[in-house]
């Protein structure tokens, strides 16, 4: 099983890097982008028998490591290995 | 007195700080393993800076689950001196013993430079040797020192005096251009609140001699020398007194 | 077996006579592996098939010399039972691919080439060249590049203490990234890239192996065109957190005496490593490349001898010193892997799952590789560039605006945009930081402290190689001594164009005989170096840019002084002539858009004696602050001498006798004549240097005064530049960041 775990600064952080981002795609003529955020994503491969408990050692994972509470926050996405299969 | 210098995989100036506190303070030091449980009786630990882990996740993120960090907890949580110095402050923050946490600098790239850092407090193991006011001519040598905490966390930091250094100009003062980094009220430096974990991005070990630029950063091992002597000095004096009693 | 075509003899950058040699050494076909392993080590940038003639000119022994060309890096003797381990590599190519990962991997494949000789890297230099700064994708390579040297090296905790950056139309394509490392080795502990002893083991440590890189030494071997974007797979990523855990663990390793020998894998990777150690030791290498640790599955044996992934090391252990060995390498979570044997029959015998699929003698791929004696010639359009007719400029503009214009050129301007990005501090042990003059470190458990500068001049050279080349190592050598060290040895990278192309060949060869002949006159030898040609894009070469690196020793350092002045009052002295000389100058390129002339003259002679005098005035206290005048000459030198500081100067200096009397003020305040040195005394010893200048044959000259908040430059007692300090350093200190976005002011 896969879980997709989006990792990103919380809102009322400022971000240079996203700010760099976005002011690089503006020279570059994207003026209707108006803003970027950058974030993290992680692939994580699970050994677990069902949807819910992956999701649960995601959450653990990101709760512990992947993402820093005080500065990020993340959501999760399973994909089913018959999912991923079918892609 | 015993320096326990804590070295991670990756660790750089774990030799600086070695050097600055055996070789100049001529105090006892030793290199701590990050996989020890022990800190081999140190009187006080120092975090040095580098890229524990390459850096990678998180400054700091990856180290904080170091055997030796549940120690260095052990021991923070009995009152013993901690300094974090640079990497050594992101581990302190992403292990929780320092609150807040680290964002790339605000220019997105790293800055090597000497900068004027204004000693806020002095009633930590770290700057009781200096003057409230004191302006100190430090290096720092980082990309991501831009210190961030939630609007009601600096509150609180600031009410209880924990911000312990702060990024002036020459002369004191808080201005931004004198903020290299973006950190939220130019902080510099923490500590805990029960103020004897201290958390810093510039690097004193930098500035212990002269011949390298600056020797305003001894002061802040100095003060740890006279924290721990004079600690010891006091606990002898309450031992003499409660036995004469 | 695959039949080797035509096609796949090209596609592997070998000629038809080259194929033919290998079926001779063979006596048979070869297998693709082995087509494989004799194209990467063949190709120029192994085997230095076109410059191996002209190298072997160059003066490489000298009293010191603990370590001449031919292993991973040079050494010299410093005292003390200690070694200075030394060299410098151009990542060139790779860099214009991938501008980070190209010059981030250069980094590391410099420090991994100084610790595998057991010396502990202590500083960085670089020496970088990009076309105008006005081009975008230009800027894009500079940042690129300048992050890329940052991200490696302030991760991996070595001090970047110095480089040069210069500029040209030529390098827009073909930007140079030459990266110079130093460390400090025990003197009898310095260990070679050597296999030998029958049935000793051969170990892989470090990264699992992948397909980074393919043909990256093939690559660097050939022209860019249109399809180099194609080639973008071929860029290794570089891990600078797994080079720190190499170089403790490898350095413990060596400390415990249970090597005999050791290799990084760079370019060709484990081919070169295997068969090189291998030729040194006059041993043969028998390795099972199924057993070498892949980082992605179905990689063929062609696919694991070629790969360049980073942050690998080949060992060769001592009997009975296996579990030492693997132990260390486990404390710091690295698995040292047994990949092979040494033999006696001087044979790389390449297998996958026990089965052979190569068998060559080493000798074949190293010292039998070919060596070229190529054509050359003088390239017809030289003796017109020589010409320099100055009354065909017009009236040249006002000296006050050329003063300005050149402190804002990026040629001149400060680099501090660039080397505030590179952690100069690490280690504690720099005593002079970027910017300050030549790099200089202390040596811990000693009184000593080496100084190190890169330095090169490719409009020089391209107008004159051999004097060129001269004025190179002469510029080297004397910004050591202004640090108060005296020069004790050389390195050295030349970047060239297309070699099968007779005028380049002809700048080369005459750029090592130059190079030679001023090593020889300044007691400088060269311990190593490196070469890198084919630099040229749709066959425009790139100015030649031969860059010498040189070490200098101050036997006491307390005594080290720097460019800066440092007392209101003190004297200012010229020690030095100048000339009537604007050739190949960055006055004549920026304003008048010209690469012309002929270089400044050389006299190696005096500046043998002039380099003495500065080191002994500097080591006597005498001497307060030592700068030379190159780019943008007296005007600037002096100028520079304030910066940082606070302190202006007043300055009255002879005009230089100029047959054109229109550029009489121009020559005298911005040519480049060399062997000049801009010193500070006491005022009341300024007699006491002139007098010592004299003696050997120094021309001297007190030319004024340090303080003020001026900077002011007389010809003959007319005032020509009458500048504020403060705004001349704000256009100097920020000309760089203002292509790049918002300049910063800090302490």
């Amino acid at each position: 099983m896969r879980a997709r775990v989006f990792v990103t600064l919380k809102p009322s952080v400022f971000d240079p890097q996203g700010t760099t981002v976005a002011e690089a795609l503006h020279t570059l003529g994207y003026a209707s982008v108006k803003d970027v955020r950058q974030g993290k994503y992680f692939e994580l491969d699970i050994d677990a028998r069902t949807p819910d408990e992956a999701r649960r050692i995601a959450a653990e994972a990101a709760d512990r490591l992947l993402a820093n509470p005080v500065i990020e926050s993340y959501r999760i996405e399973i994909v089913t290995t018959a999912e991923a299969a079918a892609r | 007195m015993k320096f326990a210098v804590v070295v991670f995989p990756g660790s750089n100036c774990d030799h600086d700080a070695y050097h600055a506190v055996k070789h100049v303070l001529g105090q006892d030091a030793a290199f701590i393993w990050h996989k020890e449980t022990s800190l081999a009786g140190a009187d006080a630990v120092i975090l040095p800076g580098g890229f524990a882990h390459g850096d990678y996740l998180r400054t700091g993120a990856i180290a904080r689950f170091s055997p030796i960090m549940q120690e260095v907890r052990r021991f923070a949580e009995a009152g013993g001196p901690v300094l974090g110095i640079c990497n050594g402050f992101q581990v302190l923050l992403e292990a929780g013993l320092l609150p807040g946490a680290m964002l790339r600098n605000r220019s997105v790239k790293f800055q090597c430079v000497h900068v004027f850092v204004r000693v806020e407090q002095t009633d930590t193991p770290f700057t009781v040797a200096c003057r409230r006011g004191q302006v100190l001519r430090i290096p720092i040598a980082h990309g991501e020192g831009n210190y961030y905490a939630e609007p009601d966390v600096v509150e609180r930091l600031e009410r209880n005096r924990q911000v312990i250094f702060r990024y002036t100009t020459p002369e004191g003062v808080v201005t931004p251009d004198a903020n290299p980094n973006g950190s939220v009220a130019n902080v510099a430096g923490l500590c805990s609140e029960a103020r004897n974990v201290v958390g810093l991005m510039p690097h004193p070990e930098r500035a212990c001699e002269l011949a390298l630029g600056s020797a305003d950063g001894l002061v802040v091992l100095e003060s740890a020398v006279r924290s721990v002597t004079q600690g010891a000095l006091a606990a002898v004096a309450s031992a003499k007194a409660a036995a004469a009693r | 077996m695959k039949t080797i075509s035509d096609e796949l003899i090209q596609q592997h950058g070998l000629t038809r006579d080259e194929y033919e040699r290998i079926l001779e050494m063979l006596g048979r076909e070869p297998t693709v592996t082995e087509l494989g392993i004799f194209s990467v080590m063949w190709s120029e940038h192994c085997s230095y098939k076109s410059s191996r003639v002209h190298l072997k000119t160059l003066p490489t022994t000298g009293r010191r010399v603990l370590q001449g060309p031919g292993e991973n890096a040079g050494a010299v003797d410093i005292g003390d039972g200690l070694a200075a381990v030394f060299k410098i590599e151009s990542h060139n190519h790779p860099s214009f691919i991938e501008p980070y990962q190209g010059a981030a991997t250069g980094v590391g494949g410099i420090i991994r080439d100084i610790f595998t000789m057991g010396a502990r890297p202590m500083a960085l230099l670089n020496s970088l060249r990009f076309g105008p700064l006005d081009d975008p994708l230009v800027r894009r390579t500079f940042a690129g590049v300048v992050a890329g040297i940052a991200g490696y090296g302030n991760s991996i905790g070595i001090p970047t203490v110095g480089g040069e950056i210069a500029f040209d139309e030529s390098y827009t394509g073909n930007p140079l990234v030459n990266v110079f490392c130093l460390g400090i080795a025990k003197a009898d502990e310095i260990v070679k890239g050597v296999a030998s002893g029958a049935g000793n083991a051969v170990y892989y440590v470090g990264a699992k192996t992948g397909r980074d890189g393919i043909h990256g030494a093939t690559m660097a071997s050939a022209e860019f065109d249109e399809k180099s974007a194609e080639k973008r797979p071929a860029v290794q990523v570089g891990d600078p957190f797994m080079e720190k855990l190499l170089l403790e663990a490898c350095l413990e390793v060596m400390r415990s005496g249970a090597l005999v020998g050791i290799q990084d894998m760079g370019a060709a990777g484990l081919t070169c490593s295997t068969c090189e150690m291998g030729s040194r030791g006059g041993a043969g290498i028998t390795i099972d490349v199924s057993l070498v640790p892949q980082r992605e599955t179905g990689m063929t044996p062609y696919e694991i001898m070629l790969s360049e992934s980073q942050e690998r090391m080949l060992l060769v252990v001592k009997r009975g010193r296996e579990a030492d060995v693997e132990r260390i390498f486990e404390k710091w979570d690295l698995h040292a892997v047994r990949i092979g044997d040494v033999t006696t029959d001087g044979r790389l015998c390449v297998k996958h799952h026990g089965e052979v699929v190569a068998d060559i003698p080493n000798e074949a791929l190293t010292d039998k590789a070919p060596v070229y004696r190529r054509p050359m010639a003088e390239p017809a359009s030289l003796a017109e560039a020589q010409r320099l007719p100055l009354p065909s400029l017009g009236a040249p503009p006002p000296i006050r605006d050329v003063f300005r214009r050149l402190l804002a050129s990026p040629a001149v301007a400060s680099k501090q945009w660039v080397y505030r990005q590179y952690d100069h501090m690490v280690r504690t042990n720099t005593l002079v930081v970027p910017g300050m003059g030549a790099g200089v470190v202390r040596v811990k458990g000693t009184a000593r402290a080496l100084a190190m500068s890169v330095d090169g001049n490719g409009r020089f050279v391209y107008l004159d190689p051999f004097l060129g080349a001269q004025l190179a190592v002469a510029e080297a050598a004397r910004n050591v001594a202004c640090t108060g060290a005296q020069p004790i040895g050389a390195t050295n990278c030349l970047n060239f164009g297309n070699p099968e192309r007779p005028e380049i060949m002809w700048q080369f060869a005459r750029a090592v005989e130059g190079m030679g002949a001023a090593c020889r006159a300044l007691d400088v030898p060269i311990t190593g170096g490196n070469v890198s040609l084919y630099n040229e894009t749709d066959g425009r070469a790139v100015l030649p840019t031969p860059v010498v690196g040189v070490v200098g020793l101050i036997q006491d350092a307390s005594t080290v002084v720097r460019r800066a002045f440092r007392g209101e009052g003190d004297a200012i002295v010229l020690l030095g002539t100048g000339r009537d000389e604007l050739g190949g100058s960055e006055y004549l390129k920026l304003v008048h858009g010209l690469v012309r002339g002929t270089p400044p003259t050389l006299d190696l002679t005096l500046e043998a004696a002039l380099q003495r005098l500065v080191v002994d005035g500097i080591a006597a206290g005498l001497i307060r602050s030592a700068h030379d005048c190159a780019e943008g000459g007296l005007a600037v030198a002096v100028a520079e001498c304030c910066f940082d500081t606070g302190l202006g100067a007043s300055v009255d200096v002879p005009a230089v006798a100029a047959s054109e009397t229109a550029f009489s003020a121009i020559a005298t305040l911005f040519g480049e004549s060399a062997s000049r040195v801009v010193v500070s005394v006491a005022a009341a010893r300024a007699d006491e240097l002139a007098g010592l200048a004299t003696a050997a044959g120094v021309p001297v000259a007190v030319i004024g005064r340090v303080g003020g908040e001026r900077i002011r430059i007389a010809i003959d007692g007319d005032i020509v530049i009458d500048d504020s300090l403060a705004e001349a350093e704000d256009v100097w200190a920020n000309a760089i960041g203002r292509w790049f976005g918002r300049p910063r002011a800090v302490a």
